[in-house]
């Protein structure tokens, strides 16, 4: 997919200047996070489940080869094939290969990030192969030609009306004077369309939410039942999975799943989950007769080593968008790849290079929520300020900008020139702020003033406070204070 | 040029894998697929019986699911026509070739049209069994193979699901313990059937404002029916 990851700037002031978005993500951000507090609150076992789920995801990165190889043969011996595709134009090209060799016209699509990420669809589309997106969300975004918005709720972004509007403009052999005005009139506008795709496609597509090694197969989860018509229907299946989706067993993928489907939407368990193993067997009624998994790499051997390899553990549920202040201000579209939030933020400068994702990683408050609910523990915010830091040694962004973080540094890191510098302008700035206790504007600080006002600090600083209470409690002169705790230090905290 | 990708792509990760664990990774990794070890289970489902029976039931239409216990196989034909006909859908049946399916003697009830098969485009019921039945989450177990075909719970818009309580269990994991029982044999490997559907509850969507919907693609209508009678084989 083509990136505009380059113009965050521009597309978040973009986006909260859009009155629909703003809509549909107030309500996003009143609906998931409560719900996934509620699914989480019904099940003791939440936590220690997320630890286990850890613990799978770390396992099995130390041992990925051995995994991958195992996983490649029990799906030859299920009778299916692996084709390792180490970037997006390989996985296109494989993919193209098999739908020619079966002569397919229509593909069924069920979602999947990984074919955003290698833009299988736009590919097909120029081979004369029509791809048909069958997830409702998806559906919705194909007709309009714009890319997910979220990874779980891809046309989150839409309003009813603008919905019905696309409807009305794709679906022209339809009466024109329809009642739209209802969701339900909506599914079941698309519902027919889809049905004989569904029944006509030779090839379906699907992604994979993990690999299991022990039975060569995918799992797959849906609540509409897209992806199961989508793999069960067509006489072929194609699977495009990344590497790093593997675990070792159906009781691993069991615990994953104890917590994927509650981080996400805040259900127990998604309505389906399919564990797909291979093409039909002898007997079998129905089920494709070719099973293919397209095995991408497209630079995540690369994360394996160094500080993003955590990034790995991601089972892409979207919580951390959710919970996420920016994302819930400006939206999906604004990061300007398939990706978004904490993870794209993190993700994307990975996969397609930090000069063009250079705004990413500063699309954060640090504020540590993300890493708060994410069931992987991903310490999100650390691979932020990792980027971050990248970004200064690299010398991108402004020359004032770098000036300013190296001034900070060398104050920051001196406690006591930090305080002397600090205690008098805080006293001041005090004092100036006045009765209104906040500033409209500050010199050097018109980014910040731009949008809201800077509070203004109220009394002294806690370092003379401290020094204060300790002349007059002389026993605990001798303490000294620590600070080293980190503000996103907050393992299984709850939001 | 696969086989070219695949050299160059295990060679990335062994590298740097490696240094990660000691020489006996591909021993690990035997040990760990072979036991198979289940993760923390959740109590609420390590139960007794009649309580798991409960707990189904309560899970289940907690996500919009129908659910009806009956005492024999041969109140089956009457607690279906009943459902079907108070939610006025037609009483045309696509069934599984399933044995316990045809133990049930449908005939006594004159108003239900019986077909076996795959599930196709026009019909409005699609009728299974179930391989095993979860408490934990109110979901059903299907297991593909000649006498369940995947289609009949998802394409017909009803969906219907005969199931011996002697299938119900407390959790996914005891479901896991019980195909591999079925499916492994003296000199037989465990093999997955072609496909394990999870099914709690009927399809849905909120793909439009957030709005949720019942039958998006799957059934609208999941109807369960419990039943007591032990004397079908799985």
């Amino acid at each position: 997919m083509e990136s505009s990851a380059g113009r965050f700037e521009t597309n978040a002031r973009a986006a909260l200047a859009t009155p629909t978005l703003q809509a549909a993500l107030a309500k996003l951000a009143d609906g998931f996070p409560a719900r996934r507090l509620e699914a989480a609150e019904r099940l003791p076992e939440f936590e220690e489940l997320r630890d286990a789920a850890c613990a799978i995801k770390e396992h099995v990165l130390d041992h990925l080869d051995v995994y991958l190889e195992t996983f490649e043969r029990r799906v030859a011996a299920n009778g299916g094939e692996v084709h390792w595709c180490r970037d997006a134009e390989e996985a296109r090209r494989t993919i193209l290969d098999i739908c020619r060799r079966v002569d397919a016209r229509t593909v069924t699509k069920s979602k999947t990030m990984i074919g955003e990420e290698i833009a299988i669809n736009d590919y097909l589309e120029r081979h004369g192969i029509r791809p048909v997106e069958t997830d409702l969300g998806e559906y919705i975004i194909q007709l309009r030609r714009e890319p997910p918005s979220h990874i779980i709720a891809p046309a989150i972004h839409l309003s009813l009306a603008q919905v019905a509007e696309t409807f009305r403009g794709s679906h022209a052999d339809l009466p024109p004077e329809r009642k739209l005005n209802e969701p339900d009139a909506l599914l079941a506008e698309a519902r027919a369309k889809l049905r004989p795709d569904f029944l006509a496609a030779d090839v379906g597509i699907t992604g994979a939410n993990m690999l299991i090694a022990e039975t060569g197969g995918n799992v797959l989860v849906t609540n509409e039942g897209n992806a199961d018509l989508t793999h069960t229907l067509p006489r072929v299946h194609i699977v495009i999975a990344s590497i790093e989706k593997i675990v070792p067993t159906l009781e691993d993928a069991t615990v994953i799943l104890r917590v994927l489907a509650r981080s996400a939407t805040g259900q127990d368990i998604t309505v389906y989950t399919s564990f797909c193993s291979g093409p039909r067997r002898p007997g079998d009624l129905d089920g494709p007769d070719e099973y293919h998994v397209i095995l991408l790499d497209n630079g995540r051997a690369r994360l394996l080593e160094g500080e993003f390899r955590d990034m790995l553990r991601c089972i892409r549920c979207g919580a951390c968008l959710n919970h996420c202040p920016v994302y819930r201000a400006v939206g999906g579209h604004a990061y300007g790849w398939v990706y978004s939030g904490p993870m794209g933020a993190v993700l994307i400068p990975a996969l397609i290079g930090m000069h063009e994702a250079r705004h990413l990683p500063n699309a954060s408050t640090l504020c540590g929520r993300c890493e708060s609910v994410c069931p992987m523990r991903i310490p999100l915010p650390r691979m932020l300020r990792a980027w971050r830091e990248q970004l200064h040694r690299e010398r991108r962004g402004s020359f004032l900008a770098r000036l300013g973080f190296s001034a900070w540094a060398s104050v920051a890191s001196r406690p006591g020139l930090y305080h002397a510098i600090m205690a008098p302008l805080i006293r001041a700035l005090g004092n100036l702020a006045g009765a209104g206790r906040s500033f409209r504007r500050l010199p050097f600080l018109g980014g910040w003033t731009a949008a809201r006002d800077f509070p203004a600090p109220e009394g002294e600083t806690f370092m003379t406070l401290w020094a204060e209470a300790e002349r007059k409690r002389k026993p605990y002169a001798d303490l000294r204070v620590s600070c080293e705790g980190t503000p996103t230090d907050v393992k299984g905290a709850r939001p | 040029m696969s086989r070219a990708s695949r050299q160059a792509m295990l060679a990335d990760i062994r590298r740097a894998c490696a240094p990660r664990r000691g020489k006996s990774g591909i021993a690990e990794v035997e040990a760990r697929l072979a036991a198979h070890a289940p993760g923390p289970v959740p109590a609420r489902a390590r139960i007794e019986r009649e309580g798991q029976i409960a707990l189904f039931t309560a899970e289940a239409e907690r996500v919009q699911a129908n659910v009806v216990r009956v005492k024999r196989l041969s109140d089956v034909p009457g607690a279906v026509a009943q459902y079907l006909a108070r939610h006025n859908i037609e009483p045309r049946l696509k069934c599984a070739p399933d044995s316990l399916l045809r133990s049930v003697p449908w005939a006594q009830h004159s108003a239900l049209e019986v077909a076996e098969g795959k599930g196709e485009r026009d019909d409005p019921v699609g009728v299974t069994g179930a391989f095993a039945a979860v408490a934990e989450t109110g979901t059903l177990v299907l297991a593909s193979g000649p006498a369940s075909p995947t289609t009949l719970a998802l394409v017909p818009p009803v969906h219907v699901a005969v199931v011996p309580t002697s299938r119900l269990l407390g959790t996914y994991e005891e479901a896991w313990a019980a195909l591999r029982a079925r499916e492994t044999g003296p000199g037989k490997d465990f093999v997955m059937p072609r496909a394990v559907n999870w099914i709690t509850g009927p399809s849905r969507t909120a793909d439009i404002e957030q709005t949720l919907l019942l039958g998006a693609h799957g059934p609208q209508r999941l109807f369960i029916v419990l039943v007591d009678e032990e004397n079908a084989q799985p």
